[in-house]
């Protein structure tokens, strides 16, 4: 802001009759007096400002300086092959110096994709390119009415088709064989389509006039979130199947989604919850004034506004359980973290564990920030209509 | 008042009475009632299904239910134990192990978590541009990852660090190796509890003092100097209590004796690992909240409080920090509990929490629903405790309308 507004001030302060190079080099001096000024305000301000500064500094430029040593100058990015698989020989010998990509090199297919088949990974990464058309069509602001759930199913039906193959000539893959990105994304696209309904309608429920509803919906949202989910994770692999009868079973996967979906739900409904609060009664009496029945006001009058004040919180929410699919690992299924994990248990590898993770944290980063940016701008314009 | 008969009072309320019971689908008060019945109907009926399922599927797997386990003997070698712990005990002192190692991380963590997020937060208000930057490059990083991959790189870092016998040491009598953490300990003394209770006793006093200058400045106007008594109960209880009981106050340092150090604390790699995960974690969270929080006071409460004449801190503690804690305090208390729940992510990287113990007992025993139940009841405990302590103190902050 500062540095701004000092450009600003030496435009306008150089005299026009000048000669050219004494006019730039005014320019020069103008810009460079401006930046001393800008760190004179920002940096150096009093003593102790200028002694944590100088502290900072120092302790960012060593600690650049060693990562960039380890993660580019010092590191192998391939290995030869050996007579039994790779040969980690030269990762070895750098003894932790320098980073080791080559496990990322040799082992991106297995930690993206899992234990799909080697040649049908075109399939998943199909998927993984459809769930990020998918976000991108969701962010557009323009699609927010009935073509989204359309869009929405579409996609559904794309992936289950492109994963589980056995028709137009695919090959049928059983989904213990899935992994990687897409077991991720799956679990955290499909659970948040599933809970963001099932939040709505609990939300609705807790503010219910029926107590027999209303006790059940708080207690249904008390419960999952007094608890972790990794307990929840546990419940749906080991009890779930016990709670059902002899010869019904439930995929592991889906169970995990299901317990997924019941942690996203219990969330979600606080968060709608909130906007539902947030609406004037006045809403509500003015559309029963017009003569509306209850689902016709909640649908036309209550929601568009309660669900509008609540996207940013919303967006924050579909961050934290983006993350929390990671949990899956715990019960044995290997989504992103837990095939990079299993990649880096691999004897050959063994050691190289920092690298996978780095990799896999630039993966659900890249995910998390673009989502956590684009609900700053959100919430941004929402205000901008607001004040207009 | 559409109603035709030109009735009094009493009689128009006695027929919306009779409105009221009548059974029709356009009467609200009976469709809400079908609604209801209809599901709670629903749900019991669900969960007598599960019920008898489960009851079936226990039988013919043989597997006992109850929870008669508990009093069995566990063979459970536990590696941290804050109560004295053999294999040969039982499940139920196992288990209360567990519950003690989450409380330990738990309770840690919320305390550190607190300290290191206001300062970050703090930090991210700072006039300094470079302060600010880094911490904002530091919460958006930390809340951009999940907190399993954290834990599992931290571990892994922490098994990188060199054995014992090379261990960093960077301020004398701590050690860092891939055997944890190792501190300092004070040895302990039946002397040292009466200092403490003689602590807690002049802290008492001095806040009761405290409270009651107050108490007379509002009422007549007049300031009361009170720091020297409170200073006095402070410090000098205490002082007397280790005077008359003759306390000695030697300090136990940790020595390399073998491969291996003897003496002082021991933070394992997994606590240690799971405690530093927890608090990076949270504290980039209530980061947020604190600056948040500052930044709602507005601009305004704090040039008022300078044209009063206020001294700054008078202005920090008075003006600014009540008004900021009540925007703050309900999201920390949420926050405060994620991380308690966040602890159960111990079971990844071995640290022997409840979750992880009740998971082994499951194995074991066979018994999955008791063990999920003692999980969930465990958690529900803690999280309905912290909850009300907070629900209080935010009661105590909050704006009192008149």
């Amino acid at each position: 802001m500062v540095d701004q507004a000092d450009h600003a001030d030496s435009r306008t302060a150089s005299p026009a009759r000048m000669t050219r190079p004494a006019c730039l080099m005014q320019r020069l001096l103008m810009r460079a007096a401006g930046l001393v000024g800008w760190m004179r305000a920002n940096l150096f301000y009093s003593w102790v400002a200028t002694a944590v500064t100088l502290v900072l500094a120092y302790a960012v430029a060593r600690i650049g300086i060693a990562l960039i040593d380890w993660a580019a100058l010092s590191a192998v990015w391939s290995v030869p092959a050996g007579p039994s698989g790779p040969d980690t020989a030269a990762c070895r010998a750098l003894e932790g110096a320098g980073a080791c990509w080559a496990i990322i090199t040799e082992k991106h297919r297995f930690v993206l994709f899992g234990t799909y088949p080697y040649e049908e990974h075109w399939r998943p990464a199909l998927c993984v390119l459809i769930f990020v058309a998918l976000y991108g069509a969701t962010a557009w602001r323009r699609l927010w009415n009935r073509t989204l759930p359309l869009v929405w199913a579409l996609a559904a039906v794309a992936v289950g088709v492109l994963m589980w193959g056995g028709v137009a000539g695919l090959s049928y893959v059983p989904n213990e064989r899935w992994g990687g990105l897409v077991i991720t994304l799956m679990l955290a696209t499909f659970g948040l389509a599933f809970a963001f309904p099932l939040a709505i309608l609990v939300a609705l429920g807790r503010r219910s006039s029926l107590p027999a509803i209303r006790m059940l919906c708080v207690l249904y949202v008390e419960l999952i979130r007094g608890v972790p989910l990794i307990s929840l994770l546990f419940m749906a692999s080991v009890v779930l199947p016990l709670f059902l009868p002899d010869g019904m079973t439930i995929d592991k996967l889906l169970r995990a989604q299901i317990a997924i979906t019941l942690f996203a739900g219990a969330y979600l409904a606080e968060v709608v919850r909130g906007g539902l609060q947030a609406i004037p009664k006045g809403q509500y009496e003015a559309a029963d004034v017009l003569g509306f029945g209850y689902w016709t006001k909640i649908r036309l009058i209550i929601l568009p506004q309660a669900l509008r004040i609540v996207i940013p919180p919303l967006v924050n929410t579909f961050i934290g359980i983006f993350k929390d699919t990671s949990l899956v690992l715990v019960i044995g299924i290997f989504d992103l973290l837990g095939a990079g994990k299993m990649a880096a248990m691999e004897p050959a590898w063994q050691g190289f564990a920092i690298e996978v993770f780095i990799f896999c944290g630039l993966v659900y980063f890249s995910f998390c920030f673009a989502m956590s940016r684009y609900s700053q701008r959100l919430e941004q314009d929402l205000r901008l209509h607001e004040t207009r | 008042m559409s109603d035709a008969k030109p009735g009094t009072h009493g009689s128009r309320a006695r027929d919306e009475a009779a409105r009221g019971r009548r059974i029709s689908w356009s009467n609200p008060a009976f469709r809400g009632l079908v609604w209801q019945v209809l599901a709670v109907g629903l749900v019991a009926a669900g969960l007598a299904w599960l019920v008898v399922n489960t009851h079936e599927n226990l039988e013919s797997r043989r597997i006992a239910s109850g929870f008669g386990f508990l009093g069995n003997e566990a063979g459970l070698p536990i590696g941290e134990h804050l109560i004295s712990y053999a294999p040969t005990d039982t499940y139920l002192r196992v288990l209360l192990v567990g519950v003690l190692n989450t409380l330990r991380v738990a309770v840690a963590g919320i305390v550190l978590a607190t300290v290191l997020g206001t300062l970050i937060g703090l930090a991210r208000l700072s006039r300094n541009w470079l302060l600010s930057r880094l911490s904002a490059v530091y919460v958006e990083v930390v809340r951009d990852l999940p907190l399993l991959l954290q834990l599992l790189l931290l571990y892994t870092l922490l098994q990188g660090l060199p054995p014992p016998r090379q261990a960093l040491n960077p301020i004398a009598g701590v050690y860092l190796s891939n055997r944890g953490l190792i501190l300092p300990a004070l040895e302990w003394h039946a002397a040292h509890g009466w200092v403490l209770l003689a602590l807690l006793l002049g802290a008492a006093g001095a806040f009761t003092c405290g409270r009651w200058a107050t108490a007379r400045q509002m009422a007549d106007g007049r300031p009361r100097i009170v720091w020297p008594f409170a200073l006095g109960l402070v410090l000098g209880l205490p002082a007397l209590a280790a005077i008359l009981t003759g306390a000695s106050w030697s300090i136990e340092w940790p020595e390399l004796k073998g491969f291996n150090f003897r003496g002082g604390v021991n933070l394992s790699p997994e606590y240690f690992a799971l405690l530093l995960g927890l608090v990076l974690y949270t504290a980039a969270f209530i980061a947020e909240i604190v600056r948040a929080g500052v930044l709602s006071v507005r601009r305004g409460q704090w040039e008022a409080a300078q044209a009063l004449g206020l001294r700054p801190r008078v202005i920090l503690s008075r003006v600014v920090l009540p008004q900021a804690l009540r925007v703050i305090i309900p999201p920390v208390t949420s926050q405060y509990l994620n991380l308690t729940k966040n602890s159960s992510l111990a079971v990844a990287i071995g640290f022997q929490d409840i979750v992880s113990i009740a998971n082994t007992t499951i194995n074991q025993t066979g018994q999955a629903v008791e063990g999920i139940a003692i999980i969930m009841a465990v958690y529900l405990t803690i999280s309905l405790s912290i909850s009300l302590f907070m629900n209080w103190y935010n009661r105590r902050v909050a704006l009192v309308e008149r």
